[in-house]
């Protein structure tokens, strides 16, 4: 993976960059302290790391709009950053770059249950927003896995997902407003507590852009009034293909669970052996959750049960109790750890058409036995959301690049399905290169002339979301 | 001119000696037309995957085409579009990519959505004539930019859809509908019950004649009991009774303004936050429907009525949806606009795709 090369004008001037941040902000809201510094040097995709100039700390939106207007003036690229949680590298700065950091930013400005919303400053973590609302019978959808400790501003730069956004959308589905401050420092509203833009949907356009069109400081978000309950089941199956089939076939009887997972074998094993869950031996099973008062759950689980009869299932366990559905849930909010104790791993974010499943998870399992790497899936399977994760030893010379290039054939596969690189993580560094796989010249300049209004001298976290070879001229001006 | 082909259109827009005035069916002549009519026939769906909820098709395929399709395999689009061409006096076909580039969403919108949030992919012609394609097939998708929600919604300003994906729902068996017998200043309070209620309102409005409605939809038990527990809810308010057999019927009118259909005077159209509903409900004056949970209000007013300096304040937007007002949409602040100003400069330099029509 390759980043651009660092200005050497910028790195010989960092005193007089850190000095002009100082004189702009408050003395502890600026670190350049290599020691300080370290810990923003990586973000979740902890294979690359970089040191930037400095990281600023602002505390408000003006405080916000005051750095970047320095760097515009001095021509310093800038990368935004919320809690840092990123997979696809999103917030892993450049040398010549200083990190502008959101953490202190996490109030709660506003919550309106009339109205349906909740207005905070955009470092706060995602599972906090729920928590502001919860204790009155309300709570805010998304659901990222990272959602304890991930920001709403990453969120909104990577229009990130969750588990449960079969029912309820993503990021961009649940946003009513944000404020905006642009690379020059410019502070811009956008939307509010009410639906639809007025004129062209520049919200839309925002959610998503990876921190490449401005920095997000508040966010008006959108709460929902919690289900009276919800139940999960677990249903083992054979094969993948079935267990497959069984997917398509409850979405087509017409029910929308609110969440429907899929494991197969290695990562059922791998769970088993981390967190003794209690899951069936079998190849491939499905986690359906369904919402609503105890008869309507039953009256839908009635129906998936049916549905799964059809396909012959090894198991179909069904939650009677809140303990009993928290262990169904242990293993796969465990996956991930799991998969961290036994080695290290990187983990795919592409999304396929749902009827592409049976081949696509039947072809990875070939391209893992090229390349000599296990691959675990773990994945939204209602929506085609996978999570292919290769396993590697990063201390192992070599296993790294194979690795990535096992990655990068498995969603060569996933846009050759008719599907697309990622569903919910984002590009950032990480799928940077292989956006020409999924996008002709004409598709990527037009996204790229998008920056060019926002930001025109491309300051903004620069390196990422296109090819660096596409994105040269624009970046060199 | 009608083009039927993604090239004829792209050899359209490149040949153009000025402005297209670029339409579907013609049935939502909101604001400024002007131009050479440029009409997208590309018609047909492309591909369609029920067991996936997922659905492409040509810009100009009739909605009801695409609505009679989808239902045969039980699915529905999920943000419930409106058929304006009555209430507009536009007689025509409504097309899915005019429903699209009006972002046109109805009573489902508090549930399930806007347009724009179940449009998963479109192809398009900007204005140089280039041919661009954002999004996809599948309903997760965070792959570079999303110029999806900015086409829906952009009236054919920024390019011309050629295609358009959506993500569907499957269509609910059965509904109920909660009537609350009180005005329309009045409703507010009890819709806002409604949508804070755990039972999955999926619509919530006023209709005149009828009063305040409550939707549910969902499996028939389901829909039983949550009607109920709404009919509970709502008792404090006023006069309640449950709808089922009538239900379908109040939607499709209240979608559609039938009670507005054929009457003289402005339409207009104001998103708001909801809590003010009933202050400019009341400043308005004029007939008035709700939608939204009071976050969306049409009004009926007198002829060259400014329904913006009436309403205000509000925190919204307001849209002259037929009448003789001078500005169609709402003016937007120097900051947005500015940015608008260099989107549609980027997308069509030469300002010939439906100039105006946004203001």
């Amino acid at each position: 993976m390759e980043m651009p090369k660092p200005k050497e004008d910028l790195l010989a001037r960092k005193p007089q960059i850190i000095a002009r941040l100082r004189e702009v902000l408050p003395a502890d809201a600026v670190i350049d302290d290599p020691s300080e510094t370290r810990a923003y040097e990586c973000d979740a995709l902890s294979a690359y790391r970089c040191q930037p100039l400095g990281v600023v700390l602002p505390r408000s939106t003006a405080e916000v709009a005051a750095a970047l207007k320095a760097c515009h003036e001095l021509g310093v690229p800038v990368v935004p950053r919320g809690a840092g949680t990123s997979l696809a590298g999103g917030s892993m700065p450049q040398a010549d770059s200083v990190v502008l950091g959101l953490a202190r930013m996490n109030a709660v400005l506003e919550t309106d249950y009339t109205n349906r919303f909740i207005r905070v400053e955009a470092g706060r973590t995602n599972l906090s927003v729920t928590g502001a609302v919860e204790s009155d019978g309300w709570f805010y959808a998304p659901d990222p896995s990272s959602q304890l400790a991930c920001a709403i501003s990453g969120n909104i730069a990577m229009n990130s997902g969750g588990a449960h956004c079969l029912k309820y959308g993503v990021t961009t589905n649940n946003l009513l407003g944000v404020t905006l401050v642009t690379m020059e420092g410019e502070v811009v509203e956008i939307g509010g507590p009410y639906l639809d833009a007025g004129g062209l949907d520049l919200l839309g356009l925002i959610c998503g852009s990876e921190g490449q069109l401005g920095v997000v400081t508040e966010a008006t978000l959108k709460i929902l009034p919690k289900p009276e309950g919800a139940r999960p089941v677990l249903i083992g199956f054979n094969s993948n293909e079935v267990a497959g089939a069984c997917v398509a076939d409850i979405i087509k009887a017409g029910i929308l669970p609110v969440a429907i997972e899929f494991m197969d074998r290695p990562c059922i094993v791998a769970t088993e052996a981390f967190c003794h869950a209690g899951y069936p031996d079998c190849e491939a099973l499905l986690i359906v959750e369904c919402e609503g008062s105890p008869a309507e759950i039953d009256e839908q689980i009635g129906m998936i049960r049916q549905i799964a009869t059809r396909h012959e299932p090894v198991e179909f366990r069904e939650a009677q109790s809140a303990d009993e559905a928290a262990r169904i849930w242990l293993g796969r909010k465990s996956a991930f750890g799991a998969m961290g104790q036994i080695n290290d791993y990187m983990c795919l974010d592409g999304t396929i058409p749902v009827s592409e499943l049976p081949f696509v998870l039947r072809r990875i399992g070939e391209l893992s036995k090229d390349y000599g790497l296990d691959v675990a899936n773990v994945f939204h399977a209602g929506d085609g959301n996978m999570h292919p994760l290769i396993l590697y030893n990063a201390n192992e010379p070599g296993q790294q690049e194979q690795c990535e290039k096992l990655g990068a054939e498995i969603l060569k596969l996933c846009v050759e399905a008719g599907g697309c690189l990622t569903g919910e993580h984002g590009v950032g560094i990480e799928k940077r290169d292989l956006m020409d796989v999924q996008f002709e010249p004409a598709d990527l300049e037009a996204q790229m002339r998008v920056k060019d209004v926002f930001d025109p001298k491309w300051l903004l976290n620069p390196a990422k979301v296109f090819p660096l070879g596409a994105s040269a001229s624009r970046r060199a001006s | 001119m009608r083009v039927e082909s993604e090239a004829q259109l792209a050899e359209a827009v490149r040949d153009a000696g000025g402005a297209l005035a670029v339409r579907g069916g013609g049935t939502r002549p909101v604001g400024r037309c002007l131009g050479e009519p440029l009409e997208v026939g590309i018609s047909g769906i492309t591909l369609y995957e029920p067991g996936a909820l997922t659905l492409v098709v040509g810009a100009g395929t009739p909605l009801a085409e695409v609505e009679a399709a989808i239902a045969a395999e039980g699915q529905r689009l999920p943000f419930e579009p409106a058929n304006w061409g009555p209430v507009l006096g536009a007689p025509g076909t409504s097309t899915v990519g005019g429903v699209v580039a009006a972002n046109v969403s109805g009573p489902r919108r508090v549930q399930a959505g806007a347009c724009r949030d179940s449009l998963i992919g479109t192809r398009f012609v900007d204005g140089r004539g280039q041919i661009v394609k954002n999004g996809g097939r599948v309903m997760k998708n965070v792959t570079g930019y999303d110029l999806v929600k900015l086409m829906a919604g952009s009236w054919g300003t920024l390019g011309v859809m050629s295609e358009v994906a959506f993500k569907l729902l499957p269509a609910a068996p059965s509904q109920a509908t909660v009537v609350i017998d009180l005005p329309a200043g009045a409703a507010q309070v009890a819709l806002a019950a409604g949508l804070g209620s755990p039972f999955d309102v999926s619509g919530a409005g006023w209709l005149p004649g009828v009063g305040a409605v409550v939707r549910v939809e969902g499996l028939a038990e389901s829909v039983a009991y949550r009607a109920e527990q709404l009919r509970k809810l709502m008792e404090p308010f006023g006069p309640v009774q449950v709808e089922e057999e009538g239900s379908a019927a109040i939607w499709a009118s209240l979608r559609d303004l039938e009670p507005f259909i054929g009457k003289e005077g402005d339409l207009w159209r104001l998103s708001v936050k909801p809590s003010e509903a009933s202050d400019i409900v009341a400043r308005l004056g004029g007939e008035v429907l709700l939608d939204w949970g009071g976050g969306l209000i049409w009004a009926l007013l007198p002829e060259g009525s400014d329904a913006r300096a009436l309403a205000s304040p509000y925190t919204g937007h307001a849209t002259c949806m037929r009448g003789a007002a001078g500005v169609t949409f709402e003016p937007e602040p120097a900051p947005i606009a500015t940015l608008t100003t260099a989107l549609r400069a980027q997308f069509d330099p030469k300002g010939i795709l439906n100039p105006g029509r946004m203001g």
